[in-house]
């Protein structure tokens, strides 16, 4: 009985060519829609946090109260070196500073790390425009816009004078760019030792910089290592805590993607079931005929969910290769003036699979409002109505 | 020979309250198996009225339907498919064949709603019947592209194909010229001798009811005549 309910549905389908593309065609643009918006507020979202989030800490070890160093480090990268949800660690030493070049001064925020782990988090190495990494004690990098301002090239002298009045002669080996003007003009970037030695911390440190696999559950790992270090003299910050409102805008974002997906999704159902409602008028005299042949209420149904499912499986598809061809074209045709794309498209392939599949499944649902019409269907209306 | 069909006391009326008519006044009849009959009447007598009936596409008011020894008048709508699927063969006036299928595919219809596969059995069948109509070389045509002859002929071979014991056929002539009628005519009458299935006819055409071996006339809902040669 499915085998003759599906043959019976595929022949309508394929008996009115021009309706079924009609439909299939209605039924791919929602899907395109759907999927073009839920991969473009994703991936939109992917490369906010990547260009924001992503190339800084997300959780942060830093002292507790008035406190402004932190001793007794190393347990701290252990503790954070177990935690499978950390994937890198780079203690910081941190000190204010003037940057004092060709008679003019400028605040700086002198910044030593270990470069090769900082690497990790900010991507330091591949941000170097001209010259090389810091090797020595007395040399720093400076960035795009401190260079700008004050006229420095790689191989420059610097003088960096602090709070308590000592003075430094620092060489500026290398020039890097973390495309977020504000570090570029405040970082001056050095090696922790350096650090630690221009800002008297010793064998100190002022924070402990983390990146965790999944950003968005940054509070949670934060926690974890907050109760695995026991201790009272640090707190462990979370980016979450600390970006509210960026957060709330992406939940936002995500809210509303999810709207115009349901909103989509929503009309795709409702054009399914009052097309086939009207199909199912049009072939009432073939039900009848079937029925007066005996063919059982259920498979008579079972044609138009079929129908259903074919449409819903061909739109579908239509419309996931509609919204990859437009995706293509978006990622193509949207750039930055310096030829970089405005947005990283991500494929999310679960996502696209899962939305066909949803529509598909939906189309079969949605049948179903008009395969019950047919069970009221007597063939004797038929045959008396010619 | 055996009873393939009986009605007994069927009353029939369609409308409520002050439209109420009623068409059939206590029919008793029986039929016998592989017997070659007609029903006769004016317009509006009720004789396909009678035929629904028969055929389990409308339920009596009242009385007894007896179909292959079974009680058809209390059984579930899908129980009245599986009968009408399994014993009975309908043949319209309009043919009511499928439009989106060749005459092939239409002819295997009621093989395919039995639930059975389109085996190589099947098709044979299929198409020696379409052979035995004489639209062999059309069996693949969309039936929207045959002549009316054509197209009840086809109609002919699928109520065939489940090897019916009851054809019921419903003005089968009354679209076709008097040649064409002739040879569906001979068409049934030839089937029911080689293969005993039992024919009921509704005709107004009183020469073929005159060339059936029973004529049955019908007349404002009751049986006036019942002749059997």
């Amino acid at each position: 009985m499915l085998m003759v309910a599906f043959k019976i549905a595929r022949r309508f389908l394929s008996a009115n060519k021009g309706q079924t593309a009609l439909i299939v065609t209605g039924i791919a643009v929602g899907v395109a829609v759907q999927v073009f918006v839920g991969v473009l507020i994703t991936s939109l979202q992917g490369t906010l946090i990547d260009r924001t989030i992503g190339s800084s800490s997300q959780v942060t070890v830093v002292p507790a109260g008035d406190g402004t160093a932190i001793s007794d480090w190393q347990g701290i990268v252990d503790a954070a070196g177990k935690n499978a949800d950390i994937k890198a660690v780079a203690p910081a030493a941190d000190c204010s500073a003037f940057l004092i070049k060709s008679n003019r001064t400028v605040p700086i925020l002198l910044r030593g790390f270990n470069l090769d782990d900082a690497n990790k988090i900010y991507g330091i190495y591949g941000h170097i425009y001209k010259g090389r990494r810091p090797a020595a004690p007395d040399e720093v990098l400076t960035g795009r816009e401190l260079n700008k301002e004050l006229g420095i090239a790689a191989g420059d002298k610097i003088e960096l004078f602090t709070s308590n009045g000592s003075r430094f002669n620092m060489t500026v080996v290398g020039l890097y760019d973390l495309k977020v003007a504000s570090l570029n003009k405040q970082w001056v970037l050095t090696t922790l030792g350096t650090s630690q030695n221009v800002s008297g911390l010793g064998g100190n440190i002022t924070s402990v910089e983390m990146q965790v696999k999944d950003i968005f559950k940054a509070d949670a790992v934060a926690s974890d290592l907050s109760r695995a270090l026991g201790r009272s003299d640090v707190k462990v910050l979370n980016w979450k805590d600390q970006n509210a409102e960026l957060l709330s805008g992406l939940q936002g974002q995500s809210v509303s993607s999810y709207m115009i997906q349901v909103f989509v999704l929503a009309s795709v159902i409702i054009a399914i079931a009052s097309v086939l409602a009207i199909k199912v008028l049009q072939k009432s005299r073939e039900i009848g005929i079937l029925k007066a042949m005996g063919i059982k209420d259920r498979s008579a149904g079972q044609i138009f969910v079929y129908q259903g499912l074919m449409l819903g499986a061909g739109g579908a598809l239509l419309g996931i290769l509609l919204a990859v061809f437009l995706l293509a074209g978006f990622a193509m045709g949207a750039r930055n003036p310096d030829g970089s794309s405005l947005i990283d498209i991500r494929f999310d392939y679960i996502f696209i699979t899962g939305s066909g599949l949803v529509a598909t499944i939906s189309a079969a649902l949605a049948s179903a409002i008009p395969a019950r019409t047919t069970t009221r269907m007597s063939p004797i209306e038929v045959i008396r109505n010619g | 020979m055996a009873e393939i069909l009986k009605l007994a006391g069927i009353d029939k009326s369609y409308g409520t309250g002050e439209s109420r008519t009623q068409v059939l006044f206590g029919v008793d009849l029986a039929f016998e198996e592989g017997g070659f009959n007609s029903i006769i009447g004016a317009s509006g007598s009720g004789k396909t009225t009678l035929l629904n009936i028969i055929g389990t596409l409308d339920r009596p008011d009242r009385g007894e339907v007896w179909i292959a020894g079974t009680r058809a008048d209390n059984l579930s709508r899908n129980q009245l498919a599986g009968l009408r699927c399994s014993t009975l063969g309908f043949i319209f006036q309009f043919h009511y064949l499928l439009p989106d299928f060749s005459a092939f595919e239409n002819v295997m219809m009621p093989h395919l709603i039995s639930g059975k596969g389109a085996d190589d059995g099947a098709r044979r069948r299929a198409r020696e019947l379409l052979e035995l109509v004489g639209i062999g070389s059309q069996a693949d045509k969309l039936v929207t592209r045959m002549s009316g002859g054509q197209q009840q002929r086809a109609a002919i071979a699928r109520a065939l194909m489940n090897k019916p014991r009851l054809i019921l056929a419903d003005e089968p002539t009354g679209n076709l010229d008097s040649d064409t009628s002739d040879t569906i005519y001979k068409l049934f009458r030839r089937i029911n001798e080689e293969t005993k299935t039992t024919f009921i006819i509704i005709t107004h055409d009183r020469r073929i009811a005159e060339r059936t071996d029973r004529i049955i006339e019908i007349s404002d809902g009751r049986i006036r005549m019942d002749i059997k040669r």
